[in-house]
Protein backbone atom coordinates (compact mmCIF):
# COMPACT_ATOMS: atom_id res chain seq x y z
CA UNK A 1 0.00 0.00 0.00
CA UNK A 2 1.20 3.11 -0.74
CA UNK A 3 1.66 6.12 1.33
CA UNK A 4 -1.26 8.53 0.05
CA UNK A 5 -4.73 6.57 0.97
CA UNK A 6 -6.43 4.35 -1.85
CA UNK A 7 -9.84 5.02 -1.18
CA UNK A 8 -12.61 6.69 0.35
CA UNK A 9 -12.57 4.94 3.50
CA UNK A 10 -9.75 4.81 4.01
CA UNK A 11 -9.50 9.15 4.02
CA UNK A 12 -12.78 9.13 6.05
CA UNK A 13 -10.47 7.24 8.62
CA UNK A 14 -7.76 10.12 8.73
CA UNK A 15 -10.38 12.63 8.67
CA UNK A 16 -11.78 10.75 11.66
CA UNK A 17 -7.99 10.22 13.34
CA UNK A 18 -7.19 14.00 12.83
CA UNK A 19 -10.58 15.14 14.35
CA UNK A 20 -9.95 13.28 17.82
CA UNK A 21 -7.27 15.55 18.33
CA UNK A 22 -9.73 18.49 17.89
CA UNK A 23 -12.05 16.57 20.51
CA UNK A 24 -9.49 16.28 22.96
CA UNK A 25 -7.78 19.96 22.35
CA UNK A 26 -11.35 21.28 22.83
CA UNK A 27 -12.11 19.14 25.75
CA UNK A 28 -9.40 19.99 27.74
CA UNK A 29 -8.93 23.97 26.68
CA UNK A 30 -13.05 23.98 28.57
CA UNK A 31 -11.78 22.20 31.58
CA UNK A 32 -8.86 24.78 31.93
CA UNK A 33 -11.32 27.27 31.19
CA UNK A 34 -13.78 26.34 33.97
CA UNK A 35 -11.08 25.75 36.73
CA UNK A 36 -10.42 29.35 36.49
CA UNK A 37 -13.69 30.53 36.01
CA UNK A 38 -14.94 28.43 38.54
CA UNK A 39 -12.40 29.68 41.56
CA UNK A 40 -13.27 33.03 40.76
CA UNK A 41 -16.91 32.77 40.85
CA UNK A 42 -16.86 30.87 44.31
CA UNK A 43 -14.59 33.52 45.31
CA UNK A 44 -16.98 36.52 44.42
CA UNK A 45 -20.15 34.47 45.74
CA UNK A 46 -18.97 33.44 48.57
CA UNK A 47 -18.71 36.89 49.07
CA UNK A 48 -21.39 38.40 47.83
CA UNK A 49 -23.39 36.07 50.57
CA UNK A 50 -21.03 36.35 53.45
CA UNK A 51 -21.28 40.49 53.16
CA UNK A 52 -24.75 40.42 51.90
CA UNK A 53 -26.15 41.45 55.50
CA UNK A 54 -23.46 43.98 55.54
CA UNK A 55 -24.15 45.95 51.85
CA UNK A 56 -26.36 48.75 52.41
CA UNK A 57 -26.07 52.72 51.65
CA UNK A 58 -25.08 53.16 55.04
CA UNK A 59 -22.03 50.67 54.90
CA UNK A 60 -20.54 53.59 52.43
CA UNK A 61 -21.60 56.70 54.56
CA UNK A 62 -20.06 55.30 57.80
CA UNK A 63 -16.31 55.50 58.83
CA UNK A 64 -15.25 52.10 60.78
CA UNK A 65 -15.87 51.15 64.19
CA UNK A 66 -15.32 49.24 67.42
CA UNK A 67 -19.03 47.68 66.41
CA UNK A 68 -19.42 45.86 63.46
CA UNK A 69 -23.01 46.53 62.72
CA UNK A 70 -21.69 50.23 62.45
CA UNK A 71 -18.55 49.94 61.01
CA UNK A 72 -18.36 51.24 56.93
CA UNK A 73 -15.82 51.89 54.32
CA UNK A 74 -16.40 55.51 53.80
CA UNK A 75 -12.68 56.50 54.54
CA UNK A 76 -11.49 53.58 52.86
CA UNK A 77 -13.52 54.09 49.36
CA UNK A 78 -12.24 58.19 49.71
CA UNK A 79 -8.99 57.02 49.99
CA UNK A 80 -8.73 54.71 47.05
CA UNK A 81 -10.47 57.18 45.07
CA UNK A 82 -8.14 59.66 45.94
CA UNK A 83 -4.88 57.44 46.08
CA UNK A 84 -5.73 56.42 42.39
CA UNK A 85 -6.27 60.05 41.05
CA UNK A 86 -2.68 60.56 42.49
CA UNK A 87 -1.26 57.38 40.87
CA UNK A 88 -2.94 58.03 37.51
CA UNK A 89 -2.11 61.66 37.21
CA UNK A 90 1.18 60.62 37.30
CA UNK A 91 1.73 57.05 36.03
CA UNK A 92 0.29 58.15 32.78
CA UNK A 93 1.94 61.44 31.80
CA UNK A 94 5.49 59.44 32.68
CA UNK A 95 4.50 56.13 31.25
CA UNK A 96 2.96 57.37 28.02
CA UNK A 97 6.17 59.88 27.68
CA UNK A 98 8.78 57.28 28.33
CA UNK A 99 6.99 54.60 26.16
CA UNK A 100 7.00 57.24 23.52
CA UNK A 101 10.61 58.23 23.38
CA UNK A 102 11.65 54.97 23.96
CA UNK A 103 9.13 53.95 20.32
CA UNK A 104 9.99 56.95 18.25
CA UNK A 105 13.56 59.05 19.84
CA UNK A 106 15.46 57.07 21.42
CA UNK A 107 18.70 55.65 19.67
CA UNK A 108 18.92 52.05 18.87
CA UNK A 109 22.17 50.69 21.21
CA UNK A 110 23.43 49.08 24.02
CA UNK A 111 22.41 51.87 26.50
CA UNK A 112 18.56 51.55 25.18
CA UNK A 113 18.47 48.40 25.21
CA UNK A 114 19.63 48.16 29.59
CA UNK A 115 16.70 50.43 30.19
CA UNK A 116 14.03 48.01 27.97
CA UNK A 117 15.76 44.99 29.50
CA UNK A 118 14.98 47.02 32.98
CA UNK A 119 11.65 48.18 32.13
CA UNK A 120 10.28 44.46 31.45
CA UNK A 121 11.66 43.62 35.08
CA UNK A 122 10.36 46.19 37.03
CA UNK A 123 6.56 44.97 36.26
CA UNK A 124 8.03 41.55 38.13
CA UNK A 125 9.42 43.35 41.22
CA UNK A 126 7.64 42.64 44.36
CA UNK A 127 5.38 45.30 44.89
CA UNK A 128 7.30 45.28 48.93
CA UNK A 129 10.08 46.20 47.28
CA UNK A 130 8.55 48.94 45.95
CA UNK A 131 7.02 49.87 49.27
CA UNK A 132 10.46 49.85 50.90
CA UNK A 133 11.71 52.34 48.21
CA UNK A 134 9.12 54.89 48.62
CA UNK A 135 9.35 54.53 52.53
CA UNK A 136 13.44 55.71 52.60
CA UNK A 137 12.72 57.98 49.15
CA UNK A 138 9.02 59.32 49.22
CA UNK A 139 8.55 59.15 53.42
CA UNK A 140 12.30 60.01 54.70
CA UNK A 141 14.22 61.52 52.03
CA UNK A 142 11.43 64.18 50.38
CA UNK A 143 9.68 64.56 53.51
CA UNK A 144 6.80 63.94 52.08
CA UNK A 145 4.83 61.75 55.30
CA UNK A 146 2.38 58.93 55.44
CA UNK A 147 0.04 60.89 53.36
CA UNK A 148 -1.52 60.34 49.75
CA UNK A 149 0.20 61.89 47.65
CA UNK A 150 3.21 59.07 49.20
CA UNK A 151 1.25 56.20 47.98
CA UNK A 152 -0.15 57.62 44.60
CA UNK A 153 3.46 58.31 43.85
CA UNK A 154 4.34 54.90 45.01
CA UNK A 155 1.41 53.04 43.03
CA UNK A 156 2.47 55.18 40.20
CA UNK A 157 6.20 53.83 40.62
CA UNK A 158 4.55 50.68 40.43
CA UNK A 159 2.17 50.60 37.54
CA UNK A 160 4.91 52.47 35.56
CA UNK A 161 5.87 49.87 33.35
CA UNK A 162 2.55 48.08 32.90
CA UNK A 163 1.68 51.82 31.11
CA UNK A 164 4.77 52.03 29.35
CA UNK A 165 5.26 48.70 27.73
CA UNK A 166 1.30 48.88 26.59
CA UNK A 167 2.17 52.36 25.46
CA UNK A 168 5.19 50.67 23.29
CA UNK A 169 2.74 47.54 22.24
CA UNK A 170 0.22 50.58 21.10
CA UNK A 171 2.68 52.30 19.18
CA UNK A 172 4.30 49.05 17.65
CA UNK A 173 0.85 47.91 16.35
CA UNK A 174 0.44 51.24 14.07
CA UNK A 175 1.27 50.37 10.19
CA UNK A 176 4.74 51.78 8.94
CA UNK A 177 2.81 53.10 6.03
CA UNK A 178 0.65 55.14 8.04
CA UNK A 179 3.74 56.85 9.83
CA UNK A 180 5.80 57.34 6.10
CA UNK A 181 2.19 58.49 4.85
CA UNK A 182 2.68 61.62 7.71
CA UNK A 183 5.97 61.97 7.04
CA UNK A 184 5.56 62.44 3.45
CA UNK A 185 3.39 65.23 3.57
CA UNK A 186 6.45 66.97 5.33
CA UNK A 187 5.54 66.85 8.83
CA UNK A 188 8.00 66.69 11.90
CA UNK A 189 8.83 64.17 14.43
CA UNK A 190 6.58 65.88 16.86
CA UNK A 191 3.71 66.50 14.27
CA UNK A 192 3.70 63.07 13.30
CA UNK A 193 3.16 62.07 17.18
CA UNK A 194 1.49 64.33 18.05
CA UNK A 195 -1.08 64.42 15.54
CA UNK A 196 -0.77 60.62 14.61
CA UNK A 197 1.43 58.17 16.84
CA UNK A 198 -0.36 59.51 19.83
CA UNK A 199 -3.83 59.20 18.87
CA UNK A 200 -4.04 56.20 17.35
CA UNK A 201 -2.19 54.53 20.11
CA UNK A 202 -4.17 55.94 22.65
CA UNK A 203 -6.69 52.88 22.67
CA UNK A 204 -4.19 50.73 23.75
CA UNK A 205 -2.38 52.88 26.20
CA UNK A 206 -6.07 52.97 27.95
CA UNK A 207 -5.94 49.82 28.31
CA UNK A 208 -2.46 49.44 29.72
CA UNK A 209 -3.62 52.26 32.34
CA UNK A 210 -6.69 50.76 33.06
CA UNK A 211 -4.89 47.40 34.00
CA UNK A 212 -2.42 49.17 35.74
CA UNK A 213 -4.87 50.79 38.00
CA UNK A 214 -6.60 48.04 38.31
CA UNK A 215 -3.15 46.30 39.55
CA UNK A 216 -2.53 49.27 42.38
CA UNK A 217 -6.66 49.30 43.67
CA UNK A 218 -5.78 45.90 45.17
CA UNK A 219 -1.92 46.85 46.47
CA UNK A 220 -1.69 46.47 50.33
CA UNK A 221 1.92 45.60 50.76
CA UNK A 222 3.48 48.82 49.89
CA UNK A 223 0.84 50.85 51.29
CA UNK A 224 1.07 49.48 54.65
CA UNK A 225 5.02 49.63 54.48
CA UNK A 226 4.73 53.47 53.50
CA UNK A 227 2.27 53.64 56.81
CA UNK A 228 -0.76 53.77 56.02
CA UNK A 229 -3.32 53.61 59.05
CA UNK A 230 -5.60 51.03 59.87
CA UNK A 231 -8.09 52.67 61.49
CA UNK A 232 -9.34 56.16 60.56
CA UNK A 233 -12.90 57.93 61.58
CA UNK A 234 -12.09 61.58 59.38
CA UNK A 235 -11.70 62.43 55.96
CA UNK A 236 -8.88 64.55 54.13
CA UNK A 237 -9.96 68.31 53.80
CA UNK A 238 -11.82 68.96 51.17
CA UNK A 239 -9.79 69.91 48.06
CA UNK A 240 -12.79 72.95 46.95
CA UNK A 241 -13.24 75.89 49.68
CA UNK A 242 -15.25 79.16 49.89
CA UNK A 243 -12.75 81.02 50.82
CA UNK A 244 -9.87 82.22 48.47
CA UNK A 245 -7.80 80.35 47.22
CA UNK A 246 -11.10 78.26 46.38
CA UNK A 247 -8.80 75.17 45.47
CA UNK A 248 -6.61 73.32 47.94
CA UNK A 249 -4.47 70.74 47.88
CA UNK A 250 -4.38 69.88 51.62
CA UNK A 251 -5.95 66.51 51.38
CA UNK A 252 -2.19 64.93 49.27
CA UNK A 253 -0.81 65.41 52.63
CA UNK A 254 -3.65 63.85 54.91
CA UNK A 255 -3.41 60.30 56.27
CA UNK A 256 -5.72 58.18 54.74
CA UNK A 257 -6.70 54.31 54.25
CA UNK A 258 -7.12 51.95 51.56
CA UNK A 259 -10.05 49.09 50.78
CA UNK A 260 -7.61 46.53 51.02
CA UNK A 261 -6.04 47.96 54.25
CA UNK A 262 -9.47 48.33 55.72
CA UNK A 263 -10.52 44.85 54.95
CA UNK A 264 -7.33 43.39 56.24
CA UNK A 265 -7.82 44.93 59.51
CA UNK A 266 -11.41 43.70 59.71
CA UNK A 267 -10.22 39.79 58.96
CA UNK A 268 -7.98 40.02 61.35
CA UNK A 269 -10.50 41.10 64.02
CA UNK A 270 -11.57 38.32 66.22
CA UNK A 271 -15.37 38.65 66.09
CA UNK A 272 -17.46 36.85 63.67
CA UNK A 273 -19.15 39.83 62.89
CA UNK A 274 -16.45 41.87 61.49
CA UNK A 275 -15.61 38.56 58.92
CA UNK A 276 -19.24 39.67 57.02
CA UNK A 277 -17.69 43.35 56.85
CA UNK A 278 -14.52 41.99 55.47
CA UNK A 279 -16.78 40.16 52.90
CA UNK A 280 -18.69 42.95 52.18
CA UNK A 281 -15.46 45.44 51.17
CA UNK A 282 -13.77 42.43 49.63
CA UNK A 283 -16.71 42.36 47.54
CA UNK A 284 -16.39 46.00 47.01
CA UNK A 285 -13.45 46.20 46.01
CA UNK A 286 -13.64 43.07 43.39
CA UNK A 287 -16.44 45.19 42.00
CA UNK A 288 -14.43 48.00 41.34
CA UNK A 289 -11.64 46.01 39.70
CA UNK A 290 -14.31 44.58 37.03
CA UNK A 291 -16.18 47.95 36.74
CA UNK A 292 -12.59 49.54 35.75
CA UNK A 293 -11.89 46.63 33.12
CA UNK A 294 -14.70 46.89 31.91
CA UNK A 295 -14.26 50.54 31.16
CA UNK A 296 -10.87 49.24 29.68
CA UNK A 297 -13.06 47.07 27.26
CA UNK A 298 -15.84 49.92 26.37
CA UNK A 299 -13.03 52.36 25.84
CA UNK A 300 -10.79 50.04 23.63
CA UNK A 301 -14.27 49.07 21.87
CA UNK A 302 -15.35 52.91 21.38
CA UNK A 303 -11.95 54.46 20.28
CA UNK A 304 -10.78 51.20 17.89
CA UNK A 305 -14.11 51.78 16.14
CA UNK A 306 -12.57 54.61 14.49
CA UNK A 307 -8.86 53.27 14.07
CA UNK A 308 -8.96 50.69 10.89
CA UNK A 309 -5.95 50.72 8.37
CA UNK B 1 22.41 72.75 -16.03
CA UNK B 2 22.18 73.97 -19.66
CA UNK B 3 21.08 71.88 -22.71
CA UNK B 4 24.15 71.00 -23.66
CA UNK B 5 25.47 69.09 -20.75
CA UNK B 6 21.75 68.13 -20.29
CA UNK B 7 21.95 66.39 -23.56
CA UNK B 8 25.05 64.63 -23.38
CA UNK B 9 24.43 63.13 -19.90
CA UNK B 10 21.58 61.97 -21.72
CA UNK B 11 24.36 59.70 -24.25
CA UNK B 12 22.63 56.52 -25.00
CA UNK B 13 20.15 56.68 -23.19
CA UNK B 14 18.48 60.02 -25.02
CA UNK B 15 15.22 59.34 -27.89
CA UNK B 16 16.20 57.55 -30.77
CA UNK B 17 16.90 59.99 -33.36
CA UNK B 18 15.69 57.85 -35.87
CA UNK B 19 12.12 57.63 -34.33
CA UNK B 20 9.84 59.50 -36.30
CA UNK B 21 8.27 59.93 -32.97
CA UNK B 22 10.61 61.71 -31.30
CA UNK B 23 12.77 63.16 -33.64
CA UNK B 24 10.46 66.13 -34.20
CA UNK B 25 9.97 66.57 -30.36
CA UNK B 26 11.81 68.86 -28.31
CA UNK B 27 12.87 67.11 -25.14
CA UNK B 28 10.69 68.90 -22.49
CA UNK B 29 12.33 70.76 -20.18
CA UNK B 30 14.02 69.13 -16.77
CA UNK B 31 12.32 68.80 -13.36
CA UNK B 32 14.63 67.02 -11.80
CA UNK B 33 17.96 64.83 -12.08
CA UNK B 34 20.08 62.18 -10.65
CA UNK B 35 23.43 62.38 -10.71
CA UNK B 36 25.69 59.23 -10.58
CA UNK B 37 23.04 58.66 -7.20
CA UNK B 38 23.95 55.21 -4.81
CA UNK B 39 22.20 54.16 -2.28
CA UNK B 40 23.44 51.95 0.07
CA UNK B 41 20.77 49.66 3.14
CA UNK B 42 23.67 49.79 5.80
CA UNK B 43 26.46 47.08 3.82
CA UNK B 44 24.09 46.93 0.73
CA UNK B 45 24.24 48.40 -2.16
CA UNK B 46 20.53 49.07 -3.68
CA UNK B 47 21.58 51.52 -6.29
CA UNK B 48 24.91 52.11 -8.36
CA UNK B 49 25.44 55.49 -9.84
CA UNK B 50 22.60 56.09 -11.65
CA UNK B 51 21.82 59.42 -13.82
CA UNK B 52 18.49 59.97 -15.14
CA UNK B 53 16.62 63.23 -15.51
CA UNK B 54 12.86 63.80 -14.89
CA UNK B 55 11.07 66.02 -16.76
CA UNK B 56 8.42 68.79 -15.95
CA UNK B 57 4.48 67.71 -16.60
CA UNK B 58 5.67 64.30 -17.85
CA UNK B 59 5.25 61.01 -16.34
CA UNK B 60 8.28 58.67 -16.10
CA UNK B 61 7.64 55.18 -15.05
CA UNK B 62 10.35 52.81 -13.68
CA UNK B 63 9.94 49.52 -14.57
CA UNK B 64 11.78 46.32 -13.74
CA UNK B 65 11.87 43.22 -11.96
CA UNK B 66 11.40 42.79 -7.61
CA UNK B 67 14.55 43.85 -6.12
CA UNK B 68 16.14 46.14 -9.04
CA UNK B 69 16.23 49.06 -6.98
CA UNK B 70 13.00 50.98 -8.88
CA UNK B 71 11.34 51.44 -5.54
CA UNK B 72 14.69 52.51 -3.59
CA UNK B 73 15.19 54.91 -6.44
CA UNK B 74 12.01 56.47 -5.84
CA UNK B 75 12.12 56.78 -2.10
CA UNK B 76 15.21 58.81 -2.47
CA UNK B 77 13.48 61.40 -4.44
CA UNK B 78 11.75 62.59 -1.07
CA UNK B 79 14.37 61.40 1.69
CA UNK B 80 12.14 58.66 3.07
CA UNK B 81 15.06 56.72 3.55
CA UNK B 82 16.42 59.10 5.88
CA UNK B 83 13.83 57.86 8.59
CA UNK B 84 15.34 54.50 9.23
CA UNK B 85 19.35 54.35 10.62
CA UNK B 86 22.35 52.80 8.49
CA UNK B 87 20.97 54.24 5.17
CA UNK B 88 23.28 56.55 2.84
CA UNK B 89 23.28 58.16 -0.27
CA UNK B 90 25.85 59.16 -3.22
CA UNK B 91 25.53 61.60 -5.76
CA UNK B 92 22.71 63.87 -6.18
CA UNK B 93 19.26 64.41 -7.13
CA UNK B 94 19.23 67.95 -8.61
CA UNK B 95 15.82 70.17 -8.25
CA UNK B 96 15.18 72.26 -11.11
CA UNK B 97 14.68 75.30 -11.43
CA UNK B 98 16.57 76.39 -8.08
CA UNK B 99 19.36 73.51 -8.58
CA UNK B 100 18.79 71.96 -4.92
CA UNK B 101 20.95 68.93 -4.27
CA UNK B 102 17.51 66.97 -2.35
CA UNK B 103 20.33 64.94 -0.87
CA UNK B 104 22.61 67.57 0.07
CA UNK B 105 23.88 67.39 4.28
CA UNK B 106 22.29 70.80 4.63
CA UNK B 107 19.04 70.37 2.93
CA UNK B 108 16.58 69.34 5.33
CA UNK B 109 14.40 66.00 4.47
CA UNK B 110 11.35 67.50 6.08
CA UNK B 111 11.84 70.79 3.39
CA UNK B 112 12.09 67.80 0.48
CA UNK B 113 9.28 66.43 1.46
CA UNK B 114 7.48 69.68 1.25
CA UNK B 115 7.87 69.93 -2.35
CA UNK B 116 8.01 66.43 -3.10
CA UNK B 117 4.48 64.33 -2.35
CA UNK B 118 4.12 60.68 -2.40
CA UNK B 119 1.33 58.15 -3.17
CA UNK B 120 2.16 54.67 -1.76
CA UNK B 121 1.24 51.13 -2.73
CA UNK B 122 -1.06 50.37 -0.74
CA UNK B 123 -3.86 52.92 0.29
CA UNK B 124 -2.97 54.48 3.48
CA UNK B 125 -5.55 56.85 4.53
CA UNK B 126 -5.05 58.36 8.01
CA UNK B 127 -7.76 57.29 10.70
CA UNK B 128 -8.79 60.92 10.55
CA UNK B 129 -12.18 62.26 8.05
CA UNK B 130 -11.88 62.28 4.86
CA UNK B 131 -11.89 66.18 4.90
CA UNK B 132 -8.87 66.19 7.60
CA UNK B 133 -7.02 63.51 5.38
CA UNK B 134 -7.11 66.21 3.01
CA UNK B 135 -6.08 68.84 5.07
CA UNK B 136 -3.43 67.64 6.84
CA UNK B 137 -0.59 68.59 5.06
CA UNK B 138 -1.73 72.31 5.09
CA UNK B 139 -2.13 72.21 8.74
CA UNK B 140 1.45 71.00 9.14
CA UNK B 141 2.19 74.19 6.96
CA UNK B 142 0.75 75.78 9.79
CA UNK B 143 -2.26 76.92 7.58
CA UNK B 144 -5.65 77.33 10.36
CA UNK B 145 -8.01 79.51 8.40
CA UNK B 146 -10.91 77.61 7.38
CA UNK B 147 -11.96 78.94 4.46
CA UNK B 148 -8.77 77.71 2.63
CA UNK B 149 -8.74 75.05 3.97
CA UNK B 150 -12.42 74.35 2.77
CA UNK B 151 -10.94 75.91 -0.63
CA UNK B 152 -8.06 73.37 -0.91
CA UNK B 153 -9.62 70.69 -0.03
CA UNK B 154 -12.70 70.60 -2.06
CA UNK B 155 -9.48 72.00 -5.17
CA UNK B 156 -7.67 68.76 -4.06
CA UNK B 157 -10.54 66.43 -4.61
CA UNK B 158 -11.72 67.53 -7.38
CA UNK B 159 -8.46 67.20 -9.16
CA UNK B 160 -8.38 63.79 -7.99
CA UNK B 161 -11.54 63.24 -8.79
CA UNK B 162 -13.27 62.12 -6.00
CA UNK B 163 -14.69 65.34 -5.28
CA UNK B 164 -18.44 64.05 -6.61
CA UNK B 165 -18.22 61.01 -4.94
CA UNK B 166 -17.30 62.97 -1.25
CA UNK B 167 -18.80 66.19 -1.23
CA UNK B 168 -21.65 65.09 1.37
CA UNK B 169 -19.37 62.80 3.21
CA UNK B 170 -16.60 64.95 4.25
CA UNK B 171 -17.37 64.23 8.30
CA UNK B 172 -16.72 60.21 7.47
CA UNK B 173 -13.87 58.30 7.96
CA UNK B 174 -11.36 57.99 5.17
CA UNK B 175 -11.38 54.08 5.89
CA UNK B 176 -15.00 54.03 5.25
CA UNK B 177 -14.24 54.61 1.18
CA UNK B 178 -13.26 51.94 -1.10
CA UNK B 179 -9.79 50.86 -2.10
CA UNK B 180 -9.71 52.96 -4.93
CA UNK B 181 -11.44 55.90 -3.37
CA UNK B 182 -9.02 55.89 -0.50
CA UNK B 183 -6.02 55.35 -3.63
CA UNK B 184 -7.66 58.49 -4.64
CA UNK B 185 -8.28 60.34 -0.98
CA UNK B 186 -4.32 59.65 -0.73
CA UNK B 187 -3.61 61.25 -4.24
CA UNK B 188 -5.90 64.79 -3.55
CA UNK B 189 -3.97 64.72 0.14
CA UNK B 190 -0.54 64.43 -1.61
CA UNK B 191 -2.07 67.29 -4.23
CA UNK B 192 -3.68 69.55 -1.18
CA UNK B 193 0.19 71.35 -0.63
CA UNK B 194 0.55 71.49 -4.29
CA UNK B 195 4.30 69.36 -4.70
CA UNK B 196 6.55 70.19 -7.92
CA UNK B 197 6.71 65.92 -8.34
CA UNK B 198 4.07 62.98 -7.06
CA UNK B 199 5.65 59.91 -6.64
CA UNK B 200 3.71 56.81 -7.09
CA UNK B 201 5.07 53.29 -6.06
CA UNK B 202 3.25 50.82 -7.76
CA UNK B 203 -0.09 52.58 -6.89
CA UNK B 204 -2.72 50.32 -8.44
CA UNK B 205 -1.00 46.89 -6.67
CA UNK B 206 -3.52 46.65 -3.65
CA UNK B 207 -6.72 47.44 -6.68
CA UNK B 208 -8.81 45.89 -9.01
CA UNK B 209 -9.23 46.71 -12.47
CA UNK B 210 -11.69 49.25 -12.42
CA UNK B 211 -10.13 50.87 -9.63
CA UNK B 212 -6.74 51.09 -11.37
CA UNK B 213 -7.95 52.79 -14.74
CA UNK B 214 -9.54 55.32 -12.83
CA UNK B 215 -6.09 55.64 -11.07
CA UNK B 216 -4.50 55.53 -14.52
CA UNK B 217 -6.76 58.01 -16.21
CA UNK B 218 -6.35 60.53 -13.21
CA UNK B 219 -2.26 60.37 -13.79
CA UNK B 220 -2.44 61.04 -16.93
CA UNK B 221 -4.68 64.41 -16.14
CA UNK B 222 -2.51 65.33 -13.33
CA UNK B 223 0.75 65.56 -15.30
CA UNK B 224 -0.91 68.77 -16.26
CA UNK B 225 -0.28 70.24 -13.24
CA UNK B 226 2.45 68.35 -11.75
CA UNK B 227 5.79 65.93 -12.37
CA UNK B 228 5.01 62.47 -11.94
CA UNK B 229 7.54 59.83 -11.31
CA UNK B 230 5.76 56.44 -10.97
CA UNK B 231 7.25 52.94 -9.77
CA UNK B 232 4.88 50.08 -11.49
CA UNK B 233 5.40 46.26 -11.56
CA UNK B 234 3.01 46.13 -14.80
CA UNK B 235 4.83 46.79 -17.71
CA UNK B 236 1.34 47.46 -19.97
CA UNK B 237 0.39 50.07 -17.08
CA UNK B 238 4.23 51.72 -18.14
CA UNK B 239 3.40 51.88 -21.60
CA UNK B 240 -0.31 53.00 -21.36
CA UNK B 241 0.51 56.12 -19.21
CA UNK B 242 4.15 57.55 -19.33
CA UNK B 243 5.83 59.56 -21.52
CA UNK B 244 9.20 58.36 -20.16
CA UNK B 245 10.26 54.94 -19.03
CA UNK B 246 13.32 53.93 -17.28
CA UNK B 247 14.24 49.89 -17.04
CA UNK B 248 15.89 48.76 -13.99
CA UNK B 249 17.67 45.93 -13.68
CA UNK B 250 20.15 45.59 -10.07
CA UNK B 251 20.57 49.18 -8.84
CA UNK B 252 21.05 50.66 -12.29
CA UNK B 253 19.00 52.00 -15.26
CA UNK B 254 19.38 49.58 -17.99
CA UNK B 255 17.69 51.88 -20.54
CA UNK B 256 15.89 55.40 -20.38
CA UNK B 257 14.01 56.76 -22.83
CA UNK B 258 10.20 57.64 -24.76
CA UNK B 259 8.00 55.36 -24.05
CA UNK B 260 6.79 54.71 -27.12
CA UNK B 261 10.84 54.17 -28.18
CA UNK B 262 11.58 51.79 -25.33
CA UNK B 263 8.69 49.73 -25.92
CA UNK B 264 8.81 48.87 -29.55
CA UNK B 265 12.66 49.62 -30.73
CA UNK B 266 14.64 48.92 -27.52
CA UNK B 267 18.42 49.45 -27.39
CA UNK B 268 19.26 46.68 -25.27
CA UNK B 269 19.05 43.51 -25.46
CA UNK B 270 17.50 42.99 -21.83
CA UNK B 271 15.35 45.55 -22.05
CA UNK B 272 13.95 43.80 -25.30
CA UNK B 273 13.99 40.66 -22.88
CA UNK B 274 12.40 42.14 -19.85
CA UNK B 275 9.46 43.43 -21.67
CA UNK B 276 8.89 40.51 -24.08
CA UNK B 277 8.23 38.56 -21.39
CA UNK B 278 11.27 36.33 -21.75
CA UNK B 279 12.63 37.45 -17.94
CA UNK B 280 11.57 38.80 -15.38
Amino acid sequence: MGVIAQNAAEVRGLIAKGRRWDTIFVSLGIICLGIGLLTFATLFFDMAIDGWSRLNPEFFTQFPSRRAGQAGILSAWVGTTLVMLVTAFFAVPLGIGAGVYLEEYAPKHWITDIIEINITNLAGVPSIVYGLLALGLFVYAFGLGQSILTAGLTLALLILPIVIVATREAIRSIPGVIREGAYALGATQWQTIKDHIVPYSMPGILTGVIIGLSRAIGETAPIITIGALTFIAFLPPAPISDIAPYISFEWLKAPFTVMPIQMFNWTSRPEEAFQHNAAAAGFILVLMTLTMNGLAIWLRYRLRKHIKW
Amino acid sequence: MDSTTHATMLGSAAPNAKSPAAANQPLPPLKAESRSLSFHYGSFQALKSVDMPVYEHNVTALIGPSGCGKSTFLRCFNRMHDLYAGNRYEGQIVLHPDNTDLLAKDVDPIEVRMRIGMVFQKPNPFPKTIYENVAYGLRVRGVTRKNLLDEKVEDSLRSAALWEEVKNRMNEMGSNLSGGQQQRLCIARALATDPEILLFDEPTSALDPIATASIEELVSELKRKVTILMVTHNMQQAARVSDYTAYMYIGQVVEFGRTDALFFKPKKKETEDYITGRFG
